[in-house]
Protein backbone atom coordinates (compact mmCIF):
# COMPACT_ATOMS: atom_id res chain seq x y z
CA UNK A 1 0.00 0.00 0.00
CA UNK A 2 1.34 3.52 -1.12
CA UNK A 3 2.20 5.59 2.32
CA UNK A 4 -0.47 8.64 2.25
CA UNK A 5 0.57 11.95 1.66
CA UNK A 6 -2.16 13.82 3.09
CA UNK A 7 -5.08 13.01 5.43
CA UNK A 8 -7.95 15.31 5.94
CA UNK A 9 -10.95 15.28 8.86
CA UNK A 10 -13.48 17.39 10.56
CA UNK A 11 -13.55 18.63 14.03
CA UNK A 12 -16.72 19.83 14.66
CA UNK A 13 -15.97 21.39 18.22
CA UNK A 14 -12.80 21.82 20.77
CA UNK A 15 -12.94 18.66 21.94
CA UNK A 16 -12.39 16.83 18.59
CA UNK A 17 -9.37 19.18 18.14
CA UNK A 18 -8.30 17.78 21.56
CA UNK A 19 -8.73 14.61 20.69
CA UNK A 20 -7.11 14.84 16.93
CA UNK A 21 -3.71 16.22 19.26
CA UNK A 22 -4.33 12.76 21.31
CA UNK A 23 -4.37 10.91 18.34
CA UNK A 24 -1.28 11.98 17.03
CA UNK A 25 0.38 11.80 20.18
CA UNK A 26 -0.14 7.62 20.20
CA UNK A 27 0.46 6.86 16.17
CA UNK A 28 3.85 8.94 17.55
CA UNK A 29 4.36 6.63 20.63
CA UNK A 30 3.46 3.84 18.49
CA UNK A 31 6.24 4.67 15.72
CA UNK A 32 8.81 6.01 18.48
CA UNK A 33 11.05 7.56 16.37
CA UNK A 34 14.33 9.01 17.79
CA UNK A 35 13.34 12.56 16.36
CA UNK A 36 10.42 14.14 15.32
CA UNK A 37 9.50 17.64 14.10
CA UNK A 38 5.59 18.37 13.75
CA UNK A 39 4.11 22.11 12.62
CA UNK A 40 0.59 23.35 13.52
CA UNK A 41 -0.18 25.95 11.49
CA UNK A 42 -3.64 27.97 11.61
CA UNK A 43 -4.71 31.05 12.36
CA UNK A 44 -5.27 33.02 15.63
CA UNK A 45 -8.16 30.88 17.47
CA UNK A 46 -7.87 28.05 15.40
CA UNK A 47 -7.35 25.66 18.11
CA UNK A 48 -3.77 25.48 18.08
CA UNK A 49 -3.21 25.70 21.89
CA UNK A 50 -6.27 23.17 22.26
CA UNK A 51 -4.61 20.52 20.15
CA UNK A 52 -1.39 20.87 21.47
CA UNK A 53 -2.66 20.09 24.88
CA UNK A 54 -4.96 17.24 23.59
CA UNK A 55 -1.11 16.20 21.80
CA UNK A 56 0.82 16.63 25.53
CA UNK A 57 -2.33 15.35 27.48
CA UNK A 58 -1.96 11.82 25.80
CA UNK A 59 2.28 11.93 26.00
CA UNK A 60 1.25 12.16 29.98
CA UNK A 61 1.66 15.60 30.94
CA UNK A 62 -0.11 16.46 33.59
CA UNK A 63 -1.52 19.77 34.40
CA UNK A 64 -1.05 23.29 33.01
CA UNK A 65 -0.53 23.49 28.97
CA UNK A 66 0.56 27.17 29.61
CA UNK A 67 0.93 29.03 25.65
CA UNK A 68 4.79 29.05 24.55
CA UNK A 69 3.85 32.41 22.99
CA UNK A 70 5.67 35.24 25.32
CA UNK A 71 8.09 32.21 26.40
CA UNK A 72 8.79 31.14 22.72
CA UNK A 73 9.48 27.02 24.07
CA UNK A 74 8.05 25.30 26.95
CA UNK A 75 9.60 22.11 27.37
CA UNK A 76 8.25 18.70 29.12
CA UNK A 77 9.42 15.51 29.76
CA UNK A 78 7.32 13.06 28.44
CA UNK A 79 7.02 9.37 26.81
CA UNK A 80 10.45 9.09 28.39
CA UNK A 81 12.21 11.82 26.07
CA UNK A 82 12.23 15.53 26.51
CA UNK A 83 9.08 17.00 24.59
CA UNK A 84 9.21 20.87 23.48
CA UNK A 85 6.09 23.27 22.38
CA UNK A 86 7.49 26.16 20.77
CA UNK A 87 5.40 29.50 19.32
CA UNK A 88 7.74 31.57 16.54
CA UNK A 89 4.92 34.17 16.36
CA UNK A 90 6.87 36.72 17.75
CA UNK A 91 10.55 35.55 15.56
CA UNK A 92 11.22 37.55 13.04
CA UNK A 93 13.17 35.06 11.30
CA UNK A 94 15.78 32.49 10.88
CA UNK A 95 18.57 34.19 12.90
CA UNK A 96 15.95 34.62 15.97
CA UNK A 97 15.85 30.67 15.94
CA UNK A 98 19.73 30.36 16.00
CA UNK A 99 19.79 33.03 18.86
CA UNK A 100 16.88 30.08 20.40
CA UNK A 101 19.16 27.07 20.36
CA UNK A 102 17.31 25.72 18.03
CA UNK A 103 19.87 24.30 15.67
CA UNK A 104 20.47 21.86 18.62
CA UNK A 105 17.10 21.15 19.66
CA UNK A 106 16.77 20.01 15.72
CA UNK A 107 19.88 17.36 16.26
CA UNK A 108 18.75 16.08 19.63
CA UNK A 109 16.58 13.08 20.23
CA UNK A 110 12.80 15.20 20.92
CA UNK A 111 10.26 16.20 20.06
CA UNK A 112 9.16 19.04 18.62
CA UNK A 113 5.57 20.67 18.43
CA UNK A 114 6.01 24.36 16.56
CA UNK A 115 3.33 26.93 15.99
CA UNK A 116 3.59 29.41 13.51
CA UNK A 117 6.11 27.78 11.46
CA UNK A 118 4.73 30.22 8.89
CA UNK A 119 7.34 32.85 10.16
CA UNK A 120 10.21 30.65 9.66
CA UNK A 121 9.04 28.59 6.22
CA UNK A 122 12.48 27.83 5.47
CA UNK A 123 13.36 25.52 8.45
CA UNK A 124 9.36 24.87 8.97
CA UNK A 125 9.75 23.08 5.36
CA UNK A 126 11.89 20.07 7.20
CA UNK A 127 8.88 19.63 9.17
CA UNK A 128 7.83 15.62 9.43
CA UNK A 129 4.54 16.10 9.37
CA UNK A 130 2.13 19.85 9.30
CA UNK A 131 -1.06 19.60 10.53
CA UNK A 132 -3.17 22.61 8.97
CA UNK A 133 -6.10 23.77 11.09
CA UNK A 134 -8.37 25.91 9.22
CA UNK A 135 -12.03 27.21 10.33
CA UNK A 136 -15.03 25.22 8.94
CA UNK A 137 -16.46 26.99 5.79
CA UNK A 138 -19.39 28.08 7.47
CA UNK A 139 -17.64 30.01 10.19
CA UNK A 140 -15.72 29.21 13.40
CA UNK A 141 -18.82 28.36 15.14
CA UNK A 142 -19.37 25.51 12.67
CA UNK A 143 -15.79 23.93 14.12
CA UNK A 144 -12.67 23.48 12.36
CA UNK A 145 -11.04 21.18 9.59
CA UNK A 146 -7.45 19.59 10.08
CA UNK A 147 -5.22 18.47 7.03
CA UNK A 148 -2.30 16.76 7.88
CA UNK A 149 0.38 16.73 5.12
CA UNK A 150 3.52 14.47 5.51
CA UNK A 151 7.15 16.11 4.63
CA UNK A 152 9.14 13.24 5.14
CA UNK A 153 9.13 9.53 4.83
CA UNK A 154 8.76 9.44 8.55
CA UNK A 155 6.17 11.80 8.69
CA UNK A 156 4.32 9.76 5.94
CA UNK A 157 4.37 6.14 8.32
CA UNK A 158 2.83 8.40 10.97
CA UNK A 159 -0.11 9.61 8.88
CA UNK A 160 -0.36 6.01 7.92
CA UNK A 161 -0.27 4.74 11.42
CA UNK A 162 -2.96 7.44 12.45
CA UNK A 163 -4.89 6.69 10.02
CA UNK A 164 -5.09 3.28 10.48
CA UNK A 165 -5.83 3.74 14.35
CA UNK A 166 -8.43 6.56 14.11
CA UNK A 167 -10.56 5.81 11.02
CA UNK A 168 -9.10 8.67 9.33
CA UNK A 169 -8.70 9.68 6.07
CA UNK B 1 19.11 46.52 36.33
CA UNK B 2 15.99 44.93 34.62
CA UNK B 3 16.50 43.80 30.93
CA UNK B 4 14.27 40.77 30.74
CA UNK B 5 12.03 41.16 28.38
CA UNK B 6 12.04 44.48 25.83
CA UNK B 7 12.24 47.03 28.77
CA UNK B 8 15.97 48.38 29.23
CA UNK B 9 15.49 49.73 33.29
CA UNK B 10 18.25 51.23 35.86
CA UNK B 11 17.41 52.35 39.33
CA UNK B 12 18.88 53.15 41.85
CA UNK B 13 17.41 52.99 45.54
CA UNK B 14 18.61 53.69 49.21
CA UNK B 15 17.44 51.95 52.42
CA UNK B 16 17.30 54.80 54.26
CA UNK B 17 16.05 57.74 51.44
CA UNK B 18 13.87 55.37 49.06
CA UNK B 19 13.66 55.10 45.59
CA UNK B 20 16.28 57.81 44.20
CA UNK B 21 15.83 57.51 40.62
CA UNK B 22 14.94 55.11 37.76
CA UNK B 23 14.19 55.06 33.85
CA UNK B 24 12.71 52.53 31.58
CA UNK B 25 13.31 52.59 27.96
CA UNK B 26 11.22 50.80 26.36
CA UNK B 27 11.11 48.67 22.71
CA UNK B 28 7.70 48.17 21.93
CA UNK B 29 7.58 50.92 19.15
CA UNK B 30 10.55 49.00 17.88
CA UNK B 31 8.32 45.57 18.16
CA UNK B 32 5.32 47.00 16.68
CA UNK B 33 7.09 47.04 13.16
CA UNK B 34 7.96 43.40 13.64
CA UNK B 35 4.45 41.65 15.28
CA UNK B 36 6.00 40.98 18.79
CA UNK B 37 9.19 40.98 20.55
CA UNK B 38 11.86 39.42 18.41
CA UNK B 39 14.73 38.42 20.97
CA UNK B 40 17.53 39.06 18.73
CA UNK B 41 16.41 42.67 18.54
CA UNK B 42 15.81 43.34 22.15
CA UNK B 43 19.34 41.51 23.04
CA UNK B 44 20.82 44.07 21.23
CA UNK B 45 18.92 46.65 21.84
CA UNK B 46 19.55 46.43 25.74
CA UNK B 47 22.98 46.87 24.79
CA UNK B 48 22.86 50.27 22.72
CA UNK B 49 20.92 51.48 25.91
CA UNK B 50 22.12 50.15 29.26
CA UNK B 51 25.69 51.96 29.64
CA UNK B 52 24.48 55.40 28.87
CA UNK B 53 21.29 55.14 31.21
CA UNK B 54 23.59 53.80 34.23
CA UNK B 55 25.02 57.03 33.47
CA UNK B 56 22.02 58.81 33.51
CA UNK B 57 20.21 57.28 36.38
CA UNK B 58 23.69 58.03 38.37
CA UNK B 59 23.38 61.79 37.24
CA UNK B 60 19.58 61.54 38.18
CA UNK B 61 20.45 60.21 41.86
CA UNK B 62 23.13 62.69 42.49
CA UNK B 63 25.72 60.02 42.64
CA UNK B 64 28.83 60.60 41.28
CA UNK B 65 29.11 59.46 37.99
CA UNK B 66 32.35 57.17 37.08
CA UNK B 67 34.53 58.54 34.07
CA UNK B 68 34.54 57.29 30.67
CA UNK B 69 36.96 54.74 29.97
CA UNK B 70 39.74 56.12 28.64
CA UNK B 71 43.25 55.32 27.53
CA UNK B 72 45.07 53.87 30.97
CA UNK B 73 43.89 54.81 34.52
CA UNK B 74 42.90 58.36 34.79
CA UNK B 75 43.02 60.60 37.23
CA UNK B 76 40.65 60.58 40.71
CA UNK B 77 37.91 58.31 40.76
CA UNK B 78 39.88 55.81 41.57
CA UNK B 79 39.87 54.00 44.91
CA UNK B 80 42.42 52.55 47.20
CA UNK B 81 44.04 49.64 45.21
CA UNK B 82 43.09 51.68 41.98
CA UNK B 83 39.49 50.17 42.00
CA UNK B 84 37.11 52.71 40.44
CA UNK B 85 35.13 54.16 43.85
CA UNK B 86 32.17 52.44 43.79
CA UNK B 87 28.89 54.98 43.88
CA UNK B 88 26.42 52.05 45.07
CA UNK B 89 27.00 49.81 47.96
CA UNK B 90 25.33 46.66 45.56
CA UNK B 91 24.45 45.51 42.50
CA UNK B 92 21.13 43.67 41.46
CA UNK B 93 20.06 42.44 38.51
CA UNK B 94 17.15 40.54 36.48
CA UNK B 95 18.63 36.53 37.03
CA UNK B 96 15.17 35.32 34.74
CA UNK B 97 12.78 34.00 34.03
CA UNK B 98 12.77 36.03 30.55
CA UNK B 99 14.26 35.78 27.55
CA UNK B 100 18.02 34.44 27.76
CA UNK B 101 19.80 36.88 24.95
CA UNK B 102 18.13 40.02 26.80
CA UNK B 103 18.55 38.78 30.24
CA UNK B 104 22.51 38.08 30.04
CA UNK B 105 22.79 41.48 28.85
CA UNK B 106 21.69 43.25 32.14
CA UNK B 107 23.47 40.62 34.51
CA UNK B 108 26.69 41.08 32.64
CA UNK B 109 27.08 44.37 33.00
CA UNK B 110 25.77 44.21 36.76
CA UNK B 111 27.87 41.60 37.27
CA UNK B 112 30.74 43.57 35.64
CA UNK B 113 29.78 46.71 37.48
CA UNK B 114 29.69 45.13 40.61
CA UNK B 115 33.04 43.59 39.99
CA UNK B 116 34.96 46.93 39.25
CA UNK B 117 33.23 48.23 42.15
CA UNK B 118 34.04 46.12 44.78
CA UNK B 119 30.14 45.71 46.01
CA UNK B 120 28.29 42.59 46.00
CA UNK B 121 25.64 41.54 43.66
CA UNK B 122 22.54 40.04 43.44
CA UNK B 123 20.82 38.27 40.81
CA UNK B 124 16.89 38.58 41.54
CA UNK B 125 13.63 36.84 40.13
CA UNK B 126 11.72 39.27 37.87
CA UNK B 127 8.20 38.08 39.13
CA UNK B 128 9.27 38.45 42.97
CA UNK B 129 10.07 42.43 41.60
CA UNK B 130 6.50 42.88 40.57
CA UNK B 131 5.47 40.88 43.85
CA UNK B 132 7.10 43.19 46.00
CA UNK B 133 6.78 46.50 43.44
CA UNK B 134 3.51 47.72 46.21
CA UNK B 135 6.30 48.24 49.02
CA UNK B 136 7.90 50.79 47.23
CA UNK B 137 4.55 53.09 47.67
CA UNK B 138 3.75 55.10 51.51
CA UNK B 139 1.39 53.15 52.86
CA UNK B 140 2.20 49.84 51.63
CA UNK B 141 0.79 46.69 52.25
CA UNK B 142 1.43 43.91 55.67
CA UNK B 143 2.60 40.72 55.34
CA UNK B 144 0.90 38.46 54.16
CA UNK B 145 -1.07 39.59 51.44
CA UNK B 146 -2.57 38.33 48.69
CA UNK B 147 -1.20 39.66 45.01
CA UNK B 148 -3.27 39.09 41.74
CA UNK B 149 -0.01 39.30 38.77
CA UNK B 150 -1.71 39.63 35.46
CA UNK B 151 0.62 40.36 32.52
CA UNK B 152 1.32 39.46 29.36
CA UNK B 153 3.46 36.56 30.03
CA UNK B 154 1.87 35.54 33.79
CA UNK B 155 -1.80 35.09 35.04
CA UNK B 156 -0.99 33.92 38.98
CA UNK B 157 -2.85 34.58 42.30
CA UNK B 158 0.33 34.10 44.84
CA UNK B 159 -0.03 34.25 48.94
CA UNK B 160 3.02 36.62 49.72
CA UNK B 161 4.03 35.65 53.65
CA UNK B 162 7.40 37.98 53.27
CA UNK B 163 10.74 38.44 51.46
CA UNK B 164 11.21 35.26 49.64
CA UNK B 165 8.12 32.94 50.72
CA UNK B 166 5.92 32.59 48.13
CA UNK B 167 2.74 30.39 47.73
CA UNK B 168 1.55 29.60 44.01
CA UNK B 169 -2.54 29.72 44.93
CA UNK B 170 -3.69 29.48 40.99
CA UNK B 171 -2.60 30.15 37.56
CA UNK B 172 -3.48 30.22 34.03
CA UNK B 173 -3.63 27.11 32.75
CA UNK B 174 -3.16 27.95 28.87
CA UNK B 175 -2.61 31.78 27.85
CA UNK B 176 -1.82 34.84 30.65
CA UNK B 177 -4.77 37.50 30.60
CA UNK B 178 -2.47 39.94 28.84
CA UNK B 179 -1.70 37.76 26.28
CA UNK B 180 -5.73 37.02 25.82
CA UNK B 181 -5.91 41.17 25.46
CA UNK B 182 -3.48 41.00 22.64
CA UNK B 183 -4.86 38.46 20.71
CA UNK B 184 -8.36 39.45 20.84
CA UNK B 185 -6.75 42.81 20.23
CA UNK B 186 -5.34 41.09 16.90
CA UNK B 187 -8.94 39.68 15.93
CA UNK B 188 -10.45 42.85 16.02
CA UNK B 189 -7.76 44.39 13.86
CA UNK B 190 -5.83 45.82 16.60
CA UNK B 191 -1.73 46.36 15.67
CA UNK B 192 -0.01 43.73 18.10
CA UNK B 193 0.33 43.92 21.01
CA UNK B 194 -2.64 45.49 20.98
CA UNK B 195 -4.49 44.63 24.59
CA UNK B 196 -4.46 48.33 25.65
CA UNK B 197 -6.03 49.68 22.49
CA UNK B 198 -8.47 47.23 23.30
CA UNK B 199 -9.63 48.35 26.71
CA UNK B 200 -9.67 52.06 25.24
CA UNK B 201 -11.85 50.51 22.21
CA UNK B 202 -14.03 48.90 24.96
CA UNK B 203 -14.27 52.56 26.99
CA UNK B 204 -16.93 53.31 24.05
CA UNK B 205 -18.52 49.93 23.94
CA UNK B 206 -21.93 49.05 24.56
CA UNK B 207 -22.65 46.20 27.97
CA UNK B 208 -24.74 43.26 27.30
CA UNK B 209 -24.51 43.36 23.00
CA UNK B 210 -21.65 40.59 23.26
CA UNK B 211 -21.62 37.96 25.77
CA UNK B 212 -18.35 36.06 26.56
CA UNK B 213 -17.94 32.58 28.87
CA UNK B 214 -16.23 33.18 32.46
CA UNK B 215 -14.17 30.56 32.37
CA UNK B 216 -13.10 28.15 34.63
CA UNK B 217 -15.72 29.70 37.20
CA UNK B 218 -17.88 26.90 36.98
CA UNK B 219 -14.73 24.62 38.85
CA UNK B 220 -13.24 24.56 41.82
CA UNK B 221 -10.07 26.24 42.86
CA UNK B 222 -8.17 29.27 41.54
CA UNK B 223 -6.48 28.56 38.51
CA UNK B 224 -7.35 30.41 35.03
CA UNK B 225 -8.14 29.78 31.08
CA UNK B 226 -7.95 32.33 28.79
CA UNK B 227 -7.14 30.50 25.60
CA UNK B 228 -10.79 29.93 24.94
CA UNK B 229 -12.10 33.47 24.59
CA UNK B 230 -10.35 33.87 21.11
CA UNK B 231 -13.23 31.34 19.89
CA UNK B 232 -15.88 33.16 21.45
CA UNK B 233 -14.33 36.27 19.77
CA UNK B 234 -14.14 34.57 16.80
CA UNK B 235 -17.60 33.18 16.79
CA UNK B 236 -19.05 36.77 17.70
CA UNK B 237 -17.41 38.48 14.78
CA UNK B 238 -18.24 35.98 12.14
CA UNK B 239 -21.96 35.67 13.65
CA UNK B 240 -22.50 39.94 13.85
CA UNK B 241 -21.13 39.51 9.64
CA UNK B 242 -23.27 37.18 8.85
CA UNK B 243 -26.19 38.26 10.71
CA UNK B 244 -25.55 41.93 9.31
CA UNK B 245 -23.94 41.09 5.84
CA UNK B 246 -20.94 43.10 6.52
CA UNK B 247 -18.02 43.32 8.90
CA UNK B 248 -18.63 45.19 12.09
CA UNK B 249 -18.51 48.82 12.33
CA UNK B 250 -16.38 50.70 14.88
CA UNK B 251 -19.08 50.79 17.64
CA UNK B 252 -19.70 46.90 17.25
CA UNK B 253 -15.92 46.26 17.89
CA UNK B 254 -15.88 48.62 20.79
CA UNK B 255 -18.98 46.09 22.06
CA UNK B 256 -17.48 43.05 21.49
CA UNK B 257 -14.06 44.90 22.86
CA UNK B 258 -16.34 45.87 25.95
CA UNK B 259 -17.85 41.80 25.96
CA UNK B 260 -14.30 40.63 26.11
CA UNK B 261 -12.94 42.76 28.87
CA UNK B 262 -15.70 42.23 30.87
CA UNK B 263 -15.66 38.37 30.95
CA UNK B 264 -11.91 38.35 31.55
CA UNK B 265 -12.66 40.86 34.25
CA UNK B 266 -15.07 39.30 36.12
CA UNK B 267 -13.12 36.26 35.71
CA UNK B 268 -9.70 37.80 37.57
CA UNK B 269 -12.02 39.25 40.28
CA UNK B 270 -14.13 36.81 40.71
CA UNK B 271 -10.76 34.08 41.58
CA UNK B 272 -9.35 36.86 43.83
CA UNK B 273 -12.02 36.70 45.74
CA UNK B 274 -12.32 33.59 46.36
CA UNK B 275 -8.81 33.41 47.14
CA UNK B 276 -9.61 36.20 50.03
CA UNK B 277 -12.23 34.13 51.51
CA UNK B 278 -10.41 30.68 51.09
CA UNK B 279 -7.59 32.85 53.28
CA UNK B 280 -10.69 33.53 56.05
CA UNK B 281 -9.68 36.54 57.35
CA UNK B 282 -5.26 35.72 56.34
CA UNK B 283 -5.11 38.78 54.05
CA UNK B 284 -5.69 41.87 55.04
CA UNK B 285 -4.56 43.52 51.34
CA UNK B 286 -4.58 42.44 48.28
CA UNK B 287 -1.69 43.53 45.62
CA UNK B 288 -2.22 43.86 42.13
CA UNK B 289 0.41 43.95 40.00
CA UNK B 290 1.47 43.24 36.78
CA UNK B 291 0.58 45.52 33.17
CA UNK B 292 -2.89 44.44 33.22
CA UNK B 293 -3.24 45.80 36.79
CA UNK B 294 -3.47 49.13 34.96
CA UNK B 295 -6.65 47.98 33.40
CA UNK B 296 -9.18 50.61 34.70
CA UNK B 297 -12.27 48.22 34.89
CA UNK B 298 -10.10 46.10 36.63
CA UNK B 299 -9.47 48.60 39.28
CA UNK B 300 -13.03 49.19 39.79
CA UNK B 301 -14.56 46.13 40.21
CA UNK B 302 -11.73 44.81 42.80
CA UNK B 303 -11.74 47.28 44.27
CA UNK B 304 -15.77 47.19 45.14
CA UNK B 305 -14.89 43.20 45.96
CA UNK B 306 -12.60 43.66 48.11
CA UNK B 307 -14.07 46.69 50.08
CA UNK B 308 -16.96 44.26 50.59
CA UNK B 309 -14.62 42.25 52.19
CA UNK B 310 -12.56 44.74 54.35
CA UNK B 311 -9.64 44.42 52.59
CA UNK B 312 -7.54 47.12 51.20
CA UNK B 313 -6.40 46.85 47.52
CA UNK B 314 -2.93 48.48 46.66
CA UNK B 315 -1.50 48.93 43.35
CA UNK B 316 1.81 50.49 42.16
CA UNK B 317 1.60 53.43 40.35
CA UNK B 318 1.00 52.72 36.88
CA UNK B 319 5.18 52.59 35.55
CA UNK B 320 6.04 49.86 38.32
CA UNK B 321 2.92 47.86 36.78
CA UNK B 322 4.80 47.06 33.44
CA UNK B 323 8.43 45.89 33.88
CA UNK B 324 10.69 48.37 35.61
CA UNK B 325 14.16 48.39 37.55
CA UNK B 326 12.95 50.23 40.54
CA UNK B 327 11.19 46.99 41.49
CA UNK B 328 14.60 44.91 41.34
CA UNK B 329 16.34 47.23 43.23
CA UNK B 330 14.10 47.25 46.54
CA UNK B 331 13.69 43.47 45.99
CA UNK B 332 17.60 43.07 45.42
CA UNK B 333 18.19 45.69 48.20
CA UNK B 334 16.25 43.55 50.83
CA UNK B 335 18.45 40.34 49.70
CA UNK B 336 21.86 42.09 49.62
CA UNK B 337 21.06 43.52 53.42
CA UNK B 338 20.17 40.02 54.56
CA UNK B 339 23.05 39.28 53.64
CA UNK B 340 22.69 37.52 50.07
CA UNK B 341 24.23 37.35 47.35
CA UNK B 342 25.18 36.00 43.99
CA UNK B 343 28.56 34.86 43.25
CA UNK B 344 30.76 35.94 40.05
CA UNK B 345 28.54 33.85 37.90
CA UNK B 346 26.11 35.78 35.41
CA UNK B 347 23.42 33.97 36.39
CA UNK B 348 20.38 34.50 33.71
CA UNK B 349 17.84 31.35 34.06
CA UNK B 350 15.07 31.66 31.05
CA UNK B 351 12.88 29.34 33.09
CA UNK B 352 12.69 29.59 37.19
CA UNK B 353 9.64 28.29 39.12
CA UNK B 354 9.18 30.97 41.60
CA UNK B 355 8.26 29.05 44.12
CA UNK B 356 12.07 27.92 44.33
CA UNK B 357 12.59 30.39 45.73
CA UNK B 358 13.64 30.61 49.64
CA UNK B 359 14.16 33.98 51.79
CA UNK B 360 17.63 35.05 52.10
CA UNK B 361 19.84 33.02 54.58
CA UNK B 362 17.38 29.64 53.92
CA UNK B 363 18.37 27.29 51.53
CA UNK B 364 20.95 28.61 48.83
CA UNK B 365 18.61 28.61 45.47
CA UNK B 366 21.73 29.62 43.51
Amino acid sequence: MREPERVTCDLPDADATAALGGALARALCAEAPGHAFLVLDGDLGAGKTTLARGFLAALGVAGAVRSPTYTLLESYEAAGRPVHHLDWYRLGGWDDLENLGFRDLQTAPNWLLVEWPERVPEVAAAADLAVRLRHAPAGPAAGRCAELVAGTAAGRRLLRRLAADSGLG
Amino acid sequence: MESSCDETAVAIYASDRGLLAHRVYTQADLHEIWGGVVPELASRDHVRRVTPMIRQVLADAGLAVPPRAGPGPGPGGRGPGGAPRSPVDGVAYTAGPGLVGALLVGAAVARGLAYAWGVPAVGVHHLEGHLLAPLLEVDPPAFPYLALLVSGGHTMLVDVEGLGRYRVLGESLDDAAGEAFDKTAKLLGLAYPGGAKLARLAESGREGRFEFPRPMLDRPGLDFSFSGLKTAALVAIAGSERENGRPLDEQGRADLARGFELAVVDTLVAKTVRALDAGAGRYRSVVVAGGVGANRRLRERLAAAARARGVEVHYPRPEFCTDNAAMIAFAGHARLAAGETTDLRVLARARWPIEELAPPGATPSQ
